[in-house]
């Protein structure tokens, strides 16, 4: 049915490779070696832009979560779910590349680090977030509750953060050396911050494509129902 | 509103007298919890001092779930949910007469429970009583705030009772952080815990206004 060309979604598409193969060179031959890690720090260029990705779904599942308890228009909740499965994604790839830098670096794989913790329930946080739309069945109460649930679930944020890090300053912890903004270099942060504008378009790109889908699925609903109404 | 929240609070412990389900039902788990853990753990006096307030905020969290899972649970059937929804009163009523009772619940639970805790890990529990009180009470009553609306929403879904738990531990997560600092604090540890009692306090109001907020959602058709 929907035939028309999407110049947009291919423009998006093309620049996000684009964006990619440049942040790879600069990840890899621009950024200097890192003088104490060694060459196992560059996982920080996907480490925390992937990180500020989570962050920035999550974000957005609060905004459209409350603009659809407002409005109750469809395309919020569809919009808000989408970010979330990005977010939950990109969380994912957060929790896995931490480890695999600290254990180098720190000597360990994980840390009750006030940060880590919070990646952590913020990612708890979102999967029940999934399950709960995952286990209903009536669309409009599903976009609801999901849509509360998004509420509350960013609401909740600055409270863990504060409870583990005052927490983790009455119980003590191994002292990590070096953390890493403790001073980085020019080309360091250019590498970063392009790495972090090129996440950025991959989550847009995600995102027109989770909602081209979307459409896609409920215009299959909307024939089908059509097709048995027919028959 | 006060009307509503007042007959509410009488139907559910009305109810809660009779069949004594939601207690019986918490009551128990907690204490098996407790029992668990003392075999899994086999602790001297010492550590079960130091992890005590922990273990008990454990078992008080699962019994809590088990008692919030009951709340709705008891209004799904006979189809009682679409009796609050034609209740021409305001939503926010409706749901401070639910959590209300159900902190009446939590309380009763935690409070039978400490002296048996106090028996079975041979820990004294009287080092500062009133501000045991006041943590049970602030605990109970963050537990109870989302643990309410969720409960409503977990009523809805297609695993009922399995989602509320996976909804409602992470978002807890500072409750218990904070009332197990606290409780710690209520035995007698030599810790500053001005910050747990204003997290504790800073969380109930947000999380009670929060869900006083949504619940007309949650309720609505």
């Amino acid at each position: 049915m929907n035939t028309r060309k999407d110049t947009m979604g291919t423009a998006l598409v093309a620049l996000t490779l684009v964006a990619m193969m440049v942040s790879l060179y600069m990840v890899f031959l621009y950024a200097p070696r890192e003088a104490t890690m060694g060459d196992v720090q560059r996982i920080f260029y996907f480490h925390v832009p992937s990180a500020w990705v989570a962050f920035f779904a999550f974000f957005l599942v609060f905004v459209f979560s409350l603009v659809y308890l407002a409005r109750s228009n469809k395309r919020w909740d569809t919009l808000a779910a989408a970010c979330a499965e990005i977010g939950v994604l990109f969380c994912t790839l957060v929790l896995i590349t931490g480890p695999i830098w600290a254990k180098p670096v720190w000597g360990v794989w994980w840390t009750w680090d006030a940060r880590l913790t919070l990646t952590l329930v913020l990612w708890l946080i979102y999967v029940a977030y999934l399950m709960l739309r995952h286990y209903m069945t009536d669309p409009e109460r599903r976009a609801t509750f999901a849509a509360v649930l998004g509420v509350i679930g960013f609401i909740d944020v600055p409270l863990v953060y504060f409870s583990i890090r005052w927490w983790r300053t009455q119980h003590p912890q191994p002292v990590m050396a070096g953390g890493e903004d403790s001073g980085l270099e020019a080309p360091m942060l250019a590498t970063l911050l392009v790495c972090i504008a090129t996440f950025t378009l991959l989550f847009f790109t995600l995102l027109r494509h989770r909602l081209k889908l979307q459409s896609l699925r409920d215009e299959v609903d909307a024939l089908q129902d059509r097709v048995e109404q027919a028959g | 509103m006060w009307r509503a929240i007042t007959t509410i609070l009488w139907k559910d412990l009305k109810i809660e007298l009779q069949t004594k389900e939601a207690f019986g039902a918490s009551f128990v788990f907690s204490l098996m919890v407790l029992v668990i853990f003392n075999f899994t753990l086999d602790l001297t006096t010492e550590e079960a001092l130091k992890m005590g307030a922990g273990f008990l905020w454990i078992a008080f969290a699962f019994g809590g779930v088990l008692a919030l899972n009951r709340s709705f649970a008891l209004e799904r059937d006979e189809n009682c949910v679409q009796g609050l929804q034609l209740m021409p009163v305001d939503r926010g009523g409706i749901y401070l007469g639910k959590c209300l009772a159900n902190v009446i619940f939590m309380l009763i639970t935690e409070i039978i429970l400490l002296p048996l805790f106090a028996v079975f890990f041979n820990v004294d529990i009287t080092g500062r009583p009133l501000y045991l009180f006041a943590v049970l009470f602030l605990g109970s009553v963050g537990f109870s705030s989302v643990g309410t609306l969720f409960s409503a929403i977990a009523v809805h879904t297609r695993m009922r009772e399995v989602i509320l738990p996976i909804l409602l531990l992470p978002i807890t997560i500072p409750i218990l952080i904070a009332a197990v600092e606290a409780t710690a604090y209520a035995f007698g540890a030599d810790t500053d815990p001005s910050f747990w009692f204003r997290l504790l306090l800073v969380y109930d109001v947000i999380f009670v206004t929060v869900s006083f907020l949504t619940f007309g959602y949650i309720l609505q058709e």
